[in-house]
């Protein structure tokens, strides 16, 4: 078959956006790189050991240790994921099984509502209503772990919810109705057929969830203290590296700078590191349809 | 109305209660048919307790529709009822509504009365777990779980809170032994029910379904989403079904009907609703109908 003029036409502009997107990553990967080298070539594993964040223009004058930025980062996402991931999971059971269908329908209105909130309504909330809140009825100064722990969490709430029941929802309604006309009862088909059937799908929705908790910068900064030190527990200040970068990016310059730059490095990674597993997971998930054991 | 004696007496003769569903039941299920039941199709006004389920003046609402006016019908037990119609009339419709799987369908209200074993089913106090492990459903598209064989045999009985490692292995051999499919499965209980072939996995789904000891098996269709090779096994592990459980199908095919059923009846839509428009004996449908338009569709040259 021939081509068209017009579809060779459409052929060449789609591979033309194509590349250009893919490059545009791997510029963006480059551009890190290229200016994170003098730090990991200069500092190394200073970066890591140096026992404080104290950093400056020269390699020599300053201290680089960004280990208790990096457990900043990974406890408030560890937090967040930890309540928001059964929340949203059961607030997706709910809204698909339970639910009257009215109900239901505003639900899920409410859900991709706060899907929309921008970061830093949350951040203001936070740093005006939760923070305080903190800090009366539990321990200052509020602007804490907790806080920003909180916070994320209703951020990637929705994340995980919508995921979640989109996975739910392709669950063959063959299967529900099959185990419906066995006798069995609403709360045994969630369990024995629906979850184990959409778990790639919601263990997607926990990896993104994980993803926007990992890259959440504005609404961290405000609540979360930005004090750079291990957090001794949920009520202490952290920093974390996405904070990091937002408030110091302003005026660094040379190793500082640099510094910065492996960090935002050390989030790409994380990125793409979690893209990568979701592949996988998705990858499996289709073979076993084909008919392996389960 | 007419009716084929020998076939009666093949079925009825051979002692108490052989038209009423074989096993183990308790005694009340059990109980013989009342000497009035003379009737094979349980007739058109039945004694109380001739038909294994009796739907009176059932009508059903999907929203504003009316898809169904005023069925009614016994099922005789033991006996394979076959519900013919073209697409559309609400067959489909009628079986969800014998084991409630019709609760599921928003918007779906059902009107009228069905009784099982002389007890109403369409209150809204009725364990809707214990009858649909009562009336088992087979569906138009076989529909195995995502799990292995074994699995999807135990599943359903675990729920029933049979726990007993050596009772459930025994049961799921049984049942897999009565579809026909022991021997081409015994190997890979383990492994999972989708690389079963259609035939296979439509079988697998009746055993998962016998596998509950019900009375009553629907079968909505159970062959339309099979090759010819795998339908004709599947039909006649149905046929095999005859007196051990009351059995209602479902089926477009003319002459799948004529082949494993007892009685029939003929469902039609009429002014914008299914209605049912003949029932009876299987002989006397097709040879005799009553009705004009059954007698050109059950003569006439389709299925």
């Amino acid at each position: 078959m021939y081509p068209s003029r017009i579809d060779q036409w459409v052929v060449w502009g789609l591979r033309f956006l194509g590349v250009a997107s893919c490059a545009l990553v791997g510029l963006i990967l480059l551009f890190l790189v290229a200016d994170s080298i003098p730090a990991l070539r200069t500092l190394g594993d200073r970066l890591i050991h140096d026992d404080s964040w104290h950093p400056s223009e020269h390699a020599t004058d300053g201290t680089f240790g960004m280990l208790p930025i990096v457990i900043g980062s990974l406890t408030v996402t560890l937090g967040s994921i930890l309540i928001a991931a059964p929340l949203g999971l059961a607030s997706a059971i709910f809204c698909h099984f339970y639910a009257p269908p009215m109900l239901a329908g505003f639900y899920r209105r409410m859900v991709e509502l706060l899907a929309g909130i921008p970061s830093v309504v949350f951040g203001f909330w936070g740093l005006a209503v939760l923070a305080p809140m903190i800090s009366t009825l539990l321990r200052p100064p509020g602007h804490s772990m907790l806080a920003g722990i909180l916070v994320v969490a209703l951020m990637i709430l929705p994340t995980i919810a919508l995921i979640s029941e989109t996975a739910l929802a392709a669950v063959p309604r063959s299967h529900i109705a099959g185990a419906a006309a066995l006798g069995m009862g609403r709360w045994s088909i969630i369990r024995s057929i629906v979850l184990p059937s959409a778990r790639a799908g919601i263990f997607t929705a926990m990896i993104l969830g994980i993803a926007r908790a990992v890259g959440e910068t504005m609404a961290v900064v405000m609540v979360c203290g930005n004090i750079v030190r291990v957090p001794g527990s949920v009520f202490d200040s952290v920093r974390t590296l996405t904070a990091n970068i937002a408030l110091e990016m302003g005026y660094s310059v040379g190793m500082h700078r640099s510094a910065l730059f492996v960090s935002g490095l050390l989030l790409l990674f994380t990125a793409i590191a979690l893209t990568t597993i979701i592949g996988i997971v998705e990858h499996r998930s289709k073979d076993r349809e084909g008919g392996a054991h389960v | 109305m007419k009716t084929d004696p020998d076939r009666d007496l093949a079925d009825c003769s051979s002692g108490e209660g052989a038209c009423a569903p074989a096993g183990d039941c308790s005694e009340s299920s059990c109980a013989p048919r009342p000497a009035q039941c003379t009737e094979p199709d349980c007739g058109d006004d039945p004694p109380a307790g001739c038909c294994a389920i009796e739907a009176q003046g059932v009508e059903v609402y999907y929203g504003k529709k009316k898809v169904l006016t005023d069925v009614s019908f016994g099922m005789a037990p033991g006996r394979i009822t076959a519900i013919i119609g073209p697409s559309g009339c609400g067959k489909s419709t009628f079986l969800s509504t014998l084991n409630r799987m019709s609760d599921l369908t928003i918007g779906c209200k059902v009107s009228g009365d069905i009784r099982l074993e002389g007890k109403s089913i369409l209150g809204s106090g009725i364990d809707l777990i214990e009858l649909r492990r009562r009336v088992g459903m087979i569906f138009q598209k076989p529909n195995p779980f995502p799990l292995s064989i074994r699995k999807n045999i135990q599943l359903p009985l675990k729920e029933m809170g049979i726990r007993n490692r050596d009772e459930l292995e025994a049961t799921t051999e049984k049942v897999i032994r009565d579809v026909g499919l022991w021997d081409e499965v015994s190997d890979r209980l383990n492994s999972s029910a989708l690389a079963l072939s259609g035939g296979q996995q439509q079988r697998l789904c009746i055993a998962r379904a016998m596998a509950l000891d019900p009375d009553v098996l629907l079968f909505d269709e159970p062959c339309s989403a099979l090759d010819p090779i795998s339908c004709s096994v599947v039909e006649e592990l149905i046929a095999s079904l005859r007196r051990q459980y009351t059995v209602v199908i479902v089926t477009h095919n003319m002459s799948q009907a004529r082949r494993i059923a007892d009685s029939v009846a003929v469902f039609w839509v009429q002014e914008g609703s299914g209605r049912i428009i003949e029932h009876g004996d299987l002989e006397r449908v097709f040879e005799d109908p009553k009705h004009a338009i059954v007698k050109d569709y059950v003569q006439g040259g389709c299925g």
